[in-house]
């Protein structure tokens, strides 16, 4: 079950700023959906593999050659804001 | 009869005739759109310039024997990305980005001379069974616009269905692209995981995601995947080797194999409209000369656990991009970066897509990860295990696409969990990686029934086969809606 505090501490791990009127309907449904993963308990997965590919090709490897790439003005072209060649952001470290 | 109204491979005969030209096709499209898109809204975008233009070179530099697909309009799904052609997810997040690349598989569609009329809407970031999670607006289903047409794929089973395209790309994590084309009476192929490339196909569930095409029957699906299958180094996942002939097969019949019916995949939910349909059509494929025999895949009942796991888990990583500051939404009016992004993240995602998100970072958060992702991982082995054992026994397995047809607007979005159960004969396919395909197998209350047939890994060839002879055997795929 997942507690107000719960929610808050996930929201603030995945960066998604909610409400103060959001938290309780998250609990509510987040709660009910994490209840049904209840079943998987019945089953003992001791000595299984986890699966991480369902048709595995294996590690795939490749010469490390030069190749062409995106241009500079392609890469910046959707920037929500642009200084120069830069992608702006709000400041990080107070000054 | 309508030249929209044609399959690829009639449209194809014609073309090579000379009879008719791309030019006269992307019209008739163009002019359906216009006719009923406003009510349908399976279109977040109609690119009808480009498409022209795309017409009239294929018109004039083509010549049309050797390419099935050369000339034909198609729709693309709005993840996959075109190149200078805005790609949204249907969500608010990416609502102006214009990708600077195409996805292979558009590269391949236009390489071959397919028409671009425009991009699909689906549920945000392909999470819905519904279109009901566009941020946009809802698809309506051809066969009544009271209800959804399915999802995520929806604007891409809706347009094909209501022959506004000949055919459509979509992408299916957990049946997106076969509960719809059920739900809208088309066809759908959800390829073995790994055989189309992903390059270029905004991600949700990297292990689960595969593209794959919604067509108006079963040789225009094989057609498609002669298009998009194959080989990319810029997919990792990407399976090597060359892909066969996907029609080559086609009217080979059924004469000495055997289906297995798993009882668990008509579960307590599956309408009686629905089970009638399907005991219908098993009937008529004995009578093609296929054996068939009920089965048990036990562990079925954790494959919706096991999925709404992992799905979220991936989904919550590959949706950490969205930071608002290299493409999409971005939100400044903050204080500092946190802030931004915390807000930029707020604005740009639905409910939805925050619920998963905020589930997957609590499957994978210190202290979880070993109790929730890893656990389904594991689960996730066994039920491939399963599945890979029943086709030691059997050559395909038979069960609905899904247990109900097309429900109401509304009906299920209070409880996101009733919608999730849409899903549950859909799932298993995408866990195990395996290909499945659906087809049109009857109606209840005139609305489309679809039937799943799922086979081992790289078996499309079979199992378009079997596909092709039911539905030459019946008269589903010849059936549209009046709209």
């Amino acid at each position: 079950m997942f507690s107000r505090e719960d929610v808050e501490h996930i929201s603030t791990l995945c960066r998604i700023g909610i409400s103060e009127k959001d938290i309780e309907p998250y609990r509510i449904q987040l709660s009910h959906i994490l209840n049904q993963f209840e079943v998987l308990q019945e089953l003992d997965t001791e000595n299984i593999e986890p699966t991480t590919n369902p048709v595995s090709v294996g590690t795939v490897m490749r010469d490390d050659e030069v190749q062409g790439s995106l241009t500079k003005e392609d890469v910046l072209h959707n920037a929500p804001v642009r200084d120069g060649d830069y992608f702006r952001i709000k400041v990080v470290l107070e000054e | 009869m309508g030249l929209n109204e044609l399959t690829i491979h009639a449209a194809h005969e014609l073309l090579v005739k000379r009879e008719i030209s791309s030019t006269e096709l992307t019209k008739t499209c163009l002019d359906r759109i216009e006719e009923i898109d406003d009510d349908l809204k399976a279109f977040v975008s109609v690119t009808k310039e480009k498409a022209l233009k795309q017409a009239l070179v294929v018109d004039k530099q083509k010549s049309f024997e050797n390419e099935t697909l050369a000339g034909i309009p198609m729709q693309l799904k709005d993840l996959i990305c075109t190149k200078g052609v805005r790609t949204t997810c249907s969500s608010r997040m990416l609502e102006n980005f214009i990708p600077p690349y195409n996805a292979t598989v558009t590269d391949r569609l236009f390489d071959r001379g397919a028409v671009l009329l425009g991009k699909g809407n689906m549920d945000e970031f392909a999470m819905g069974s519904s279109t009901e999670n566009s941020a946009f607006f809802t698809t309506r289903n051809p066969w009544n616009l009271g209800c959804v047409p399915g999802g995520s794929s929806g604007g891409s089973a809706a347009a094909v269905s209501a022959r506004e395209t000949f055919y459509s790309l979509g992408s299916d994590t957990g049946g997106s692209i076969r509960q719809p084309a059920s739900l809208c009476g088309v066809v759908a192929l959800k390829p073995t995981y790994g055989l189309v490339s992903r390059y270029g196909l905004i991600a949700f569930a990297s292990s689960l995601d595969q593209i794959g095409p919604l067509t108006r029957d079963v040789k225009d699906s094989a057609i498609v995947m002669n298009g998009i299958a194959g080989y990319d180094p810029r997919d990792s996942t990407s399976i090597k080797g060359t892909c066969p002939d996907y029609t080559a097969s086609l009217g080979k019949g059924l004469e000495d194999l055997k289906f297995g019916v798993p009882k668990e995949y008509f579960t307590e939910g599956t309408e009686p409209g629905v089970k009638k349909a399907l005991n219908a059509a098993i009937k008529v494929l004995e009578g093609l000369g296929a054996h068939l025999e009920e089965c048990s895949l036990p562990s079925t009942k954790y494959a919706l656990a096991c999925y709404y796991i992992i799905a979220p888990s991936e989904c919550s990583a590959n949706l950490a991009r969205y930071d608002g500051v290299k493409y999409g939404h971005s939100q400044r009016l903050a204080e500092d970066m946190w802030e931004s992004m915390e807000l930029t993240r707020k604005e740009g995602f639905g409910a939805e897509v925050k619920r998963r998100i905020m589930l997957g970072t609590y499957a994978l958060s210190s202290g979880y990860y070993d109790a929730y992702y890893l656990k389904a991982q594991r689960v996730r082995t066994i039920i491939r295990s399963e599945m890979n054992d029943a086709f030691q026994k059997y050559d395909a397995l038979i069960t609905p696409t899904s247990p109900t047809v097309a429900f109401n607007l509304g009906a299920k979005t209070a409880d996101p969990v009733q919608m999730y159960l849409s899903d549950i004969c859909t799932i298993p396919a995408n866990i195990s990686g395996i290909p499945s395909i659906s087809i049109p197998c009857g109606f209840d209350r005139g609305l489309p029934i679809g039937m799943q047939i799922m086979g081992p890994v790289l078996s499309e060839v079979e199992l378009l086969n079997i596909a092709f002879s039911y539905e030459q055997a019946t008269d589903w795929h010849n059936i549209g809606p009046s709209l």
